[in-house]
């Protein structure tokens, strides 16, 4: 006798509830879900507009989060394009024939985002002389610098330094480790922070 | 009691060689006999045999040690010294000496306050010939000790050969990403506080002549720029940070001038005096190309530096003020075309430098006036030459023994000693004698 009386009140609301819809006396603050049997407690409605939002909120933020990952993906692939290293021969300043697509990559990223600065830093194997290798790594960076220039970036927006033979990414005594350490880093020093993609 | 005149050098070669071949004997016979030793001839009139008899007081073992081997390593002399034995006492037995080979005698006390009481004896003319006092620091066996010990030998080795040796004197040098410092005799290796880290790297470590300045090539994340210290008050000085790099610097021998090398777009020979704080001025013109590692001659006048302005390394010389640039390596030695890291030597006369011979570096000097060349190594890489202030010793980096480890040779009779036993060791910067400083 206790259980059937209970469900009578519930039924009761209900229908009070589908009324007060029905005469619109007052702004419901959202349509009332379709009528269920057992249709839900009115009182339920709020806590369920908050899940809908809540999923509409995560889809949003999925959406959001995708497209940021999209956008981050892109960012990397923008700051790992400027950043892709260029090599050098032995006891050499030019840029090599191989090279010029690493450093012709960097130019439309270079020229989209007038506000980047970089610095690059030339480094060297350690054969020749400690210290001829840093005026050498100075060389390397210079020339790179004059191939960005030439291409139409301001001179102003590269600074170059060297490193010489003290910061070496391989080890041993060998063409393939030297060949590797022959080489000019790209850093970002100004700008990064708000770089676009080249159109 | 002359030594040879370098422009003898070659002359007097097979007899150092035959010098050296004895030694070993001479050695082993030290090792076996105690007491007299007889038989042993020391080519007298090249390398006078002295005896430094043991000596008598506190820490007297170390000291006939360090004057021992101190005479030793200066190669102007044969130092003598049996193991044990009592200190001498009364009138010395000249003639035993004599038959010894002892052209001189160092007759040696430490004195009950501390100092050193020396007396040498020349033998031929049977009486003490010159005798001297040293203070000593407090601190028996400290550096400071050690250095005053080592100036007694120098001042002994003056008596002898009439020219001061460099025992009192050290050695920077680049280990771990910092510099060190070490005794003329391998002793006291240790780190001075400059650099030590990849954020803060030092290399090219340069002397002032009054032995109280270092200058360095600090590399940080930023790039290179030259600092100047203070060792006496621990003071640090920024005397270049021009874009792009700044490495090698050196002093003048009047100290009042520090070049280094400098640019962005290729490296000049710059000049500053870095105790007034004016702006440097530029020595060389690169154009584009690298200028590197310059070394004054000993009267100022010029500096010889490393360029690749004809397309690889070579050695030129240009006058102070910029003018009159010349190579100075341009003979047909050697099979690569990489000449670098000169360093003038204080007489003046050769300019030490480092060049590949099938790849390898090796050091070699050049005599500034005929351009002729002598190749001073051959085993393992060998390079970054600096003379010692005899102009006599050169100390370098060497691979023969593995790691790079600094070796000192006498480029006279080409003697050659390890000096560093670290992890690993480069760049050495031999001190001016440090008769004055601390």
């Amino acid at each position: 006798m206790f259980v059937p009386r209970r469900s009578t009140a519930a039924l009761l609301m209900a229908v009070v509830a589908l009324s007060a819809c029905k005469s619109k006396p007052a702004p419901a603050p959202a349509p009332a879900p379709a009528p269920a049997a057992p249709a839900k407690p009115a009182f339920n409605k709020d806590s369920a507009d908050a899940a809908e939002r809540a999923r509409a909120a995560a889809a949003a933020a999925a959406a959001a989060a995708e497209e940021a990952r999209r956008n981050a993906a892109a960012l990397a692939a923008v700051k790992a394009t400027l950043a892709k290293v260029v090599y050098f021969d032995y006891d050499k300043d030019e840029i090599r024939d191989d090279q010029k697509a690493t450093l012709e990559a960097k130019v439309p990223i270079l020229t989209s985002n007038p506000a980047l600065r970089i610095r690059v830093a030339g480094h060297t194997d350690d054969r020749g002389s400690d210290e001829y290798n840093i005026a050498l790594g100075q060389r390397r960076a210079a020339s790179v610098k004059r191939y960005l220039a030439a291409r139409g970036i301001a001179d102003t927006r590269i600074e170059t330094i060297s490193f010489g033979e003290e910061r070496p990414v391989a080890s041993g005594e060998n063409e393939e480790a030297w060949s590797q350490n022959r080489r000019a880093e790209f850093e970002i020093i100004g700008g990064g922070d708000s770089i676009k993609a080249p159109k | 009691m002359t030594r040879p005149r370098p422009c003898a050098r070659r002359r007097w070669r097979p007899a150092i060689f035959a010098l050296a071949a004895l030694l070993p004997a001479a050695l082993a016979a030290q090792d076996t006999t105690s007491g007299v030793r007889i038989g042993l001839t020391y080519t007298a009139g090249t390398r006078p045999g002295v005896y430094v008899a043991p000596v008598a007081g506190a820490f007297a073992d170390s000291v006939r040690a360090m004057l021992s081997r101190d005479l030793d390593y200066g190669d102007r002399v044969t130092a003598i010294t049996p193991d044990g034995g009592d200190p001498l006492t009364g009138a010395l037995n000249y003639p035993l000496y004599a038959r010894l080979g002892a052209q001189a005698v160092v007759q040696a006390s430490v004195t009950p306050s501390g100092s050193l009481h020396v007396a040498l004896h020349d033998i031929a003319a049977a009486k003490v010939s010159m005798v001297g006092d040293f203070p000593l620091p407090q601190t028996p066996l400290s550096p400071e000790w050690r250095l005053a010990v080592h100036g007694v030998s120098d001042e002994v080795e003056r008596w002898v050969t009439g020219t001061r040796g460099i025992a009192q004197s050290r050695i920077l040098f680049v280990r771990d990403k910092g510099l060190w410092i070490v005794d003329s005799d391998g002793a006291n290796a240790k780190p001075i506080g400059i650099g030590g880290s990849t954020a803060v790297t030092a290399l090219s470590p340069a002397w002032h002549p009054s032995g109280r300045y270092v200058a360095y090539c600090e590399m940080g994340d930023q790039g290179t720029r030259i600092v100047m210290k203070d060792l006496q008050t621990g003071r640090s000085q920024r005397i270049s940070a021009r874009p792009g790099s700044n490495l090698t610097p050196a002093f003048s021998p009047d100290g009042n001038t520090l070049a280094f090398a400098a640019g962005d777009d290729g490296t000049d020979i710059f000049a500053v005096n870095p105790f007034t704080g004016e702006q440097p001025h530029r020595v060389t013109v690169s154009r584009g190309q690298q200028d590197s590692s310059p070394t004054f001659s000993p009267d100022g006048q010029h500096i010889a530096f490393t360029s690749n302005r004809l397309g690889h390394p070579e050695v030129y010389i240009v006058d102070a003020d910029g003018a009159n640039v010349e190579v100075l390596t341009s003979t047909g030695f050697g099979d690569q075309l990489y000449r670098s890291n000169p360093d003038w030597s204080p007489d003046g006369r050769r300019v030490a430098f480092q060049s590949q011979i099938n790849g390898v570096f090796q050091v070699m000097t050049i005599n500034a006036r005929d351009r002729s060349v002598q190749a001073l190594t051959s085993e393992g890489r060998n390079e970054d030459p600096t003379w010692a202030p005899d102009g006599r010793h050169i100390v370098f980096t060497s691979t023969r023994s593995g790691a790079k480890q600094l070796w000192v040779l006498d480029t006279e009779t080409y003697r050659m000693r390890q000096l560093t036993r670290v992890g690993s060791a480069r760049q050495g910067a031999w001190s001016p004698r440090l008769d004055n400083a601390k």
